[in-house]
């Protein structure tokens, strides 16, 4: 069956970047001071003050446009790496100059993707799509505006202590087509700022902001297809927040299609309209059709000497870059044989995690392993103990010896050996020593025997798995770990194997 | 002959040999303030007890045997654009008339560390928008050598303070002509300097990309003196420039061998008064005299330059004046409005005429489907207007012309007419949509008794050079030596 409509999405994020200082003055860039308390004379856009760049800020940024495959100021008619800052005017309170110092025509990045899994069960496969990246460029943050909310009609308060944080914008293309892709895109963005160190990316405190550009392709019986006017929606304060506005969005603009008898909607009477998604209520709401929008009157900022970007600078930032999450979980794939999810799992968790990892799987020789005990004993572990891989009391080397010395048990007596270590600071030896689990020495042909009287004890199970159920398989494997504590499992499974074979 | 007839370089040696105090020097230029503003009008504030205060602390460091700096004791006036911690900034303007800056300009912080003794804020075009100072909210400025005339603009307080010995020196700012306009009409020896060669921290912008900083003086010496003390790179300031000052003073009267003087035709043409023409053309032939050749040069974008310079200026100031809102410091309307009304209300109260005009002219060449036609067409005519010198001074060490077309005018005379106004701007903006520098030096006097100026124009940072030269001049003729009855 053919779509009813497709939907289309772009996405506009803003990140703010993990400097010491602002962009264009020496105050400090930090969430949660006093207000007005990080300010001086630059950021308060007082007469005579000027703005001079933060490298570092700048350094943050290329490094990000490059782990997004950007090109580095490449802009037909300048010089290769050749950027400059613009003027966009615009009046507000909370913009004590009335115009933002950004980029405008030639932005320092763009023309980039990044890749993300769009399978349809992606705990099971990955399928991976390209989303282009249509630019990316520095500005500055504004001031937060707290207007009274009583109804008195009290003062708004001007906080300017985020004038002049500097923003990362990441401008993608209108590649991603669900609500999930958007997710799973705003996902891999956060994941790879923050393990770049480029950005906390957190949306609670405003250090990661994103406005979703979406309208539907409808299609038509000749082949062609109807768009629906092009809708921004701002006020998206979560990822689930984002998630499910594109959703909302996309029903209301199938209805109004739906319910417009006189074309004015399908032929575009509207270029773009601004709404904001309202989570209480669960829906968007209109704010301003953007023909009515403001003339921001971009020029270059004269108070700024643009910036060329040398080869030299882009090869030490990427020299430093390390390994990003793309390329990161094809080589576990690869090298440890983990399938993609696993991958993905690991990391996702960040960089200390996969070298944990890593370091585990090096001294049991065994990743897949490595990895399923991470997943089954440690991150729940951690969760729990609400702690970071860094802090966890058992080291890589530790854990490979636990898991070389506990093979054989059972998954219940490895949770419980390792909440005793982790109690008590003990190592598996000791661990073991006190809590009496440990392996069962044993003999394969009195366990075969075992292994044989459960099968021949369990006619029911020998006809299912005949039949072809595989679970009736693993009820006589239990039935034996159960009766002979301690033995291993992989043990038990091959001999189970066999003598059903036999049955 | 009173204190307040000598030059800055006379009172530092004077102090230095015990001939005079700094409180001495600070008395003197006090009571010619006194004596003259009821007339010239060019402060718009003096503290004279800060004055004292400033001068005894020098006199304190000089007896305690500390070191001086260059400007020791010398009273130095400031244009009312320049920050001054702790003093109050108006730009002449009304939106900024209870604004005291918390931080000095760059300049200031300077002419404090050579100590020298800040004698008060002068007046000026607001926002440094004019050439006649009658743009100022706050009071008209005189002529000393007629005051029924105008000191020229934007920094006509600062020039007007130094022809009538209200000041030895002076800072003023020059975006298009300001400071060496008002230095040709008051006989007194301006300099504007290469673009980036002073740092602009401090400074309130109104054209970012052409505003400089620079001297006004009695002779050529005392403005390399005070160019030399605040000149130099200044990190809170991107677009200044990270090379050494050279020590002007010490190689001013070092003339220039085999000068070459480029004179181009665009010049000399229709609008130019005959009087002034023939004053510049006999500096020129005094410069002959003394075996320099005159070059024909020729600037052929130079017709367009003044177009250029009404549509780059504007705009750039459109956005700088944004700031200026009412919400966080300057005037804001008692009268009740929401957001946009009490923004348009104390920009209306605010702004002057003048000012409002201009930025509706950059507001309006930015717009979206005119800023190709104008602001960007602007911006290629000022290329290919550095250009022209680039060409021009390969063939010569400096080119030469007059400062303005005509002498001062009477107050009022142009006021109504804003493009008879822009008009004696005409030889000065090309300089500063190249960025190179430019002075204007004393080189006679209209029949009517008014100065008429000589102006110099050289090739990025040759600062060095262009004073030589113009010291060449100066050294052989007295304009410079006479005064003003005021």
């Amino acid at each position: 069956m053919a779509e009813t409509y497709k939907i289309v999405i772009g996405l506009e994020v803003h990140v703010q970047l993990l400097t010491k200082t602002k962009l264009f003055c020496g105050c400090r860039n930090k969430f949660g001071l006093p207000p007005n308390s990080a300010t001086c004379p630059v950021c308060l856009g007082l007469p005579g003050s000027l703005p001079v760049m933060n490298r570092e800020a700048f350094r943050l940024a290329l490094k990000a446009a490059l782990a997004l495959n950007c090109r580095i100021a490449s802009h037909p008619g300048h010089p290769p790496g050749f950027t400059k800052w613009d003027r966009k005017n615009y009046y507000y309170p909370d913009l004590p100059k009335n115009y933002q110092i950004s980029q405008y025509d030639l932005p320092f990045s763009h023309d980039g993707w990044l890749e993300i899994n769009v399978a349809r069960d992606p705990k099971k496969e990955f399928t991976p799509k390209r989303i282009g990246i249509i630019r990316a460029h520095l500005e500055e943050d504004a001031g937060k505006n707290t207007h009274d909310e009583s109804g008195r009609g009290g003062d708004t308060r001007v906080d300017l202590n985020r004038t002049g944080t500097p923003l990362l914008e990441i401008v993608s293309h209108p590649d991603l087509n669900t609500p999930e892709e958007a997710i799973t895109y705003l996902e891999e963005v956060r994941l790879m700022l923050r393990e770049l160190g480029v950005s906390d990316c957190e949306m609670q405190e405003g250090s990661l902001r994103c406005d979703a550009n979406v309208n539907i392709h409808v299609p038509q019986p000749d082949g062609t297809h109807h768009e629906t006017p092009l809708v921004e929606i701002k006020n998206l304060n979560s990822f689930r927040a984002v998630g499910r506005a594109i959703k909302y969005e996309a029903e209301r603009q199938y209805e109004e299609f739906r319910k417009d008898t006189r074309g004015e909607y399908r032929f575009g009477k509207w270029l773009k309209e601004t709404r904001g998604w309202d989570d209480t209520r669960g829906q968007t709401e209109g704010q301003r059709h953007k023909e009515e929008a403001a003339d921001y009157r971009y020029f270059p900022d004269p108070d700024l000497v643009p910036v060329v970007v040398s080869q030299e600078q882009i090869a030490a930032v990427k020299a430093e870059m390390g390994e990003l999450p793309q390329q990161q979980r094809s080589r576990l794939v690869g090298q440890y044989g983990l399938t993609a999810y696993d991958a993905g799992v690991l990391t996702a968790k960040g960089r200390r995690t996969v070298a944990y990892f890593e370091a585990v799987a090096a001294a049991v020789g065994d990743g897949k392993t490595a990895a399923n005990r991470m997943s089954d004993l440690i991150f729940p572990a951690l969760s729990d103990r609400r702690e970071e891989i860094d802090a966890f009391p058992v080291p890589p080397a530790g854990f490979a010896d636990f898991l070389k010395k506990t093979g054989p048990l059972s998954k219940q007596d490895r949770v419980h050996l390792l909440g005793h270590m982790l109690d008590h600071g003990a190592d598996v030896d000791r661990a073991m020593e006190a809590t009496g689990i440990k392996p069962q020495t044993f003999d394969e042909g009195t366990l075969r025997a075992k292994v044989a009287e459960a099968v021949a004890a369990n006619p029911k199970a020998v006809a299912d798995f005949k039949k072809g159920k595989d679970a009736a398989k693993m009820s006589i494997v239990g039935a034996v770990m159960k009766a002979n504590r301690g033995v291993p499992n992989d043990v038990v499974r091959r001999l189970v194997d066999e003598e059903l074979a036999k049955a | 002959m009173s204190l307040a007839d000598k030059t800055a370089a006379e009172l530092v040696a004077l102090q230095a040999a015990g001939g005079a105090s700094a409180a001495e020097v600070a008395d003197a230029f006090l009571a010619a303030v006194r004596d003259r503003e009821p007339k010239l009008r060019a402060f718009v504030s003096v503290d004279e007890a800060e004055v004292k205060r400033q001068a005894a602390t020098v006199d304190a460091k000089r007896r305690a045997g500390q070191p001086l700096g260059r400007l020791a004791g010398v009273p130095v006036a400031v244009k009312d654009v320049l920050c001054t911690r702790g003093v109050r900034t108006t730009c002449s303007s009304k939106i900024l008339d209870n604004f005291v800056p918390p931080y000095d300009a760059h300049v200031v912080e300077r002419l404090k560390a050579e100590d020298a003794v800040i004698l008060g804020k002068t007046n000026m075009d607001e926002f440094a928008m004019g050439s006649s100072t009658e743009n100022s909210a706050l009071q008209t400025t005189r002529n000393p050598w007629d005051t029924d005339r105008i000191p020229g603009g934007s920094s006509g307080g600062s020039a007007a303070c130094v022809a009538g010995r209200q000041a030895p020196v002076s800072l003023g700012t020059d975006t298009g002509g300001s400071i060496r306009q008002p230095a040709a009409l008051c006989g007194v020896v301006g300099v504007k300097p290469t673009y980036g060669r002073v740092s602009r921290y401090g400074l309130v912008a109104f054209a970012s990309s052409l505003d400089q900083i620079g001297p006004f003086a009695r002779d050529v010496t005392d403005a390399a003196l005070l160019l030399e003390a605040v000149a130099g790179h200044d990190r809170r300031d991107s677009t200044s420039v990270d090379r050494p000052v050279p020590v002007y003073t010490r190689t001013v009267n070092d003339p220039v061998a085999g000068l070459r003087i480029g004179v181009p035709k665009e010049f000399f043409g229709e609008g130019l008064d005959p009087e002034v023409e023939t004053a510049v053309r006999a500096a020129l032939k005094e410069y002959e005299k003394r075996g320099a050749t005159l070059v024909d040069v020729s600037l052929p974008h130079s017709p367009y330059a003044l177009a250029a310079y009404y549509i780059v200026a504007p705009a750039e100031a459109s956005s700088n004046l944004a700031r200026f809102d009412g919400m966080h410091y300057g005037h804001r309307t008692k009268q009740k409005a929401d957001l946009i009304g009490t923004y348009s209300k104390s920009r209306g109260e605010g702004f002057g005429k003048e000012v409002q005009r201009r930025i509706m002219i950059g507001t309006y060449v930015l717009s979206s489907g005119y800023k190709d036609a104008y602001y960007v067409k602007a911006l290629k005519v000022r290329r290919l207007v550095k250009k022209d010198y680039d060409e021009a001074f390969e063939r010569c060490d400096v080119v030469m012309g007059p400062t303005t077309p005509t002498a001062a005018f009477r107050i009022g005379e142009k006021s109504d007419d804003p493009l008879a106004m822009y008009l004696s701007d005409v030889y000065t903006v090309s300089c500063n949509l190249a960025g190179i520098p430019g002075m204007s030096i004393p080189c006679g006097f209209t029949a009517g008794g008014l100065p008429i100026g000589l102006q110099l124009l050289a090739p990025p940072f040759e600062e060095e050079k262009m004073f030589r030269i113009a010291r060449m001049y100066e050294s052989v003729t007295d304009w410079h030596t006479r005064r003003p009855g005021v």
